[in-house]
């Protein structure tokens, strides 16, 4: 009996894995077939692998663009947000004052707002201003919600280091931004690149906004992507290549930081 | 007053010394999240459709509310969004409840640490791609998901042709893409008993049910409560997969709150009814989050 079990117990964590990882790898093995190999029915498992696909997308100068787009966008606003958010994180876990709670709910209710709802006004604003298709509309846009992410992840970053490092330095006559730029920042860097690993996935992710905000100049690589699924026989191979392309790096800083992956998504909700 | 409070023991700082500090964080978040809301307030008493702009945007008070609270559509896409919650959350607890326990149980080192890694991969996947592959997946001519079926002797299925079939393959998208977000906070609870209790309990009893009524259970109600406000929050957001998957078709069967607003927002350019209904949306949204708020963040207080 127990043997049963081991193996019920075996052959289910196998199950996890395969079906995890299953369309990942269906993805990656279909931008390597050619177009036959894709449209057979039934699908086919073995074939010889060809790199056109590939050869496709890198010399497709809309795909790379989008890449370049993604990666400017994904690294000043996440940069923008670890700027402005540490010191907020560095005073929410240091001071008491009144409205603490109150701005802390604020800064978190962010990660609920739907984009649709900001994407409409956003759009006036900037279509007004002249903003509407440039990074810098979509790299303020983003700092929405990576902010709220690098808040709180620092926040308990910070609180978790002991005080009697900045008792020292105020008897030496640290100010208190020494202290912020001195012992905080530096002892805070394994959260304060957790939450950038974790901004960045979710700016290279995000479609809706840029949807709604770019047209062609600053397309990013998921919109990109989206816009290949129109006409009749689709390039199937070059959209699973572009998937690949644009899925592989995420995953990798993913994994980088898959022990917080919990933390990273609910905010800390359950700890 | 001379009655001394308790001085606090820590008091390096002036009274304004925070709000240098915050002052940046919120003053941009200010600019970006508020000032263009109070602006979709405005556009929301106005006409204003942008394929009919000759008209200018007159003021026509609550004209636009009235009309999407007696719109039909509105709250039958919102009650798609709730059919959608209710079709794809039991399977994403249930089977994440089951993948944590799996997960949970000693043995097999290696291959838990790498079921647990793989589990990372469905929630860094980006959206729009994983609506990519939906509909490569479900393809009526060469979709894998059908010679699955096939195995089981049921033809192939245009699924993404008729609404039951699209709205079930974006159900199982969503329960691939989450199921993995549900076993890990499920894991984490089941990491936080203390392993005497674990260990007493399991000398006690063989049976797995009792274990985990009586003993896991416990820890893993926190857990399930932050997923199901959390998972509601994120049905309410989700567009991505659907709108690269069915673009909320055929017809309307797969038109979820989020992709309707922007259907009428940015392909009817109806703007003072989107921001009618994104105002509509982000209070519902505003009253999930106090719920939420309530729940979990209680110790900051």
């Amino acid at each position: 009996m127990p043997r049963v079990g081991r193996l019920l117990h075996g052959a289910g964590l196998l199950a996890v894995f395969a079906v995890t990882i299953f369309p990942f790898y269906w993805m990656v093995s279909s931008s390597f077939k050619t177009q036959t190999d894709l449209l057979a029915s039934p699908p086919v498992w073995l074939f010889t692998p060809t790199l056109a696909n590939y050869a496709e997308v890198f010399a497709d100068q809309k795909v790379v663009g989008a890449i370049v787009n993604s990666l400017i966008v994904a690294v000043f606003s996440t940069g923008l947000a670890v700027v402005l958010g540490t010191p907020a994180a560095f005073a929410l876990a240091r001071y008491e004052f009144r409205g603490k709670s109150d701005l802390w709910f604020w800064f978190i209710s962010n990660r609920f707002i739907s984009p649709i709802v900001l994407a409409l006004p956003i759009y006036l604003v900037a279509q007004n201003i002249g903003l509407l298709d440039t990074h810098l509309v979509l790299i303020l846009v983003y700092i929405t919600f990576i902010l709220p992410i690098v808040v709180w992840i620092c926040t308990d970053q910070f609180r978790s280091i002991p005080r009697d490092l900045e008792e020292a330095a105020r008897l030496e006559g640290a100010s208190q931004f020494d202290i912020f730029w001195r012992i905080y920042l530096p002892l805070g860097v394994p959260g304060i690149a957790v939450s950038a690993i974790f901004g960045f996935i979710f700016s290279w992710n995000e479609l809706l906004y840029a949807l709604v905000l770019t047209r062609r100049a600053v397309q990013t690589a998921p919109v990109v992507a989206t816009s290949f699924m129109s006409g009749y026989e689709l390039p199937w191979g070059k959209i699973m290549a572009t998937g690949t392309v644009i899925v592989l790096p995420v995953t990798i800083f993913a994994l980088l930081v898959s022990r917080h992956m919990v933390r990273g998504l609910t905010m800390g909700a359950t700890k | 007053m001379s009655t001394a409070r308790p001085r606090p023991f820590y008091t390096g700082y002036g009274r304004l010394t925070p709000l240098w500090f915050l002052a940046p964080a919120v003053l941009v978040l200010l600019v970006i999240g508020i000032y263009p809301t109070l602006f979709a307030v405005v556009t929301s008493l106005r006409r204003y459709n942008l394929t009919r702009s000759r008209d200018g945007f007159p003021f026509v008070g609550f004209a636009n509310y009235q009309q999407v609270l007696g719109d039909p559509t509105f709250w039958e896409t919102l009650g798609r969004t709730a059919k959608f919650f209710l079709c794809v959350m039991p399977f994403e607890v249930a089977l994440g409840l089951g993948v944590a326990l799996l997960l949970h149980q000693p043995g097999f080192r290696g291959l838990r640490a790498l079921a647990r890694v793989s589990l990372v991969v469905p929630l860094a996947t980006t959206y729009a791609v994983v609506g990519l592959l939906g509909r490569l997946i479900f393809n009526r001519d060469f979709g894998i998901a059908n010679s699955l079926i096939g195995l089981f002797g049921v033809p192939s299925f245009d699924w993404l042709g008729n609404s039951a079939g699209a709205f079930a393959a974006i159900c199982v998208m969503d329960v691939w893409q989450w199921t993995p977000f549900c076993a890990l906070i499920f894991l984490s609870g089941l990491s936080m008993v203390p392993v005497e209790i674990e260990e007493a309990a399991r000398l006690e009893t063989a049976s797995k049910t009792a274990l985990l009524r009586h003993v896991q259970l416990p820890y893993l109600l926190p857990g399930l409560t932050a997923m199901l406000i959390l998972r509601s929050a994120d049905v309410l957001k989700l567009f991505d997969v659907v709108f690269t998957m069915t673009r909320g078709g055929p017809g309307a069967a797969t038109e979820l709150i989020s992709v309707y607003i922007q259907r009428v927002g940015f392909r009817v350019f109806d703007l003072g009814t989107a921001s009618a209904q994104a105002l509509l949306l982000l209070v519902i949204t505003i009253i999930l989050a106090r719920v939420y708020i309530r729940f979990f963040y209680r110790e900051i207080e």
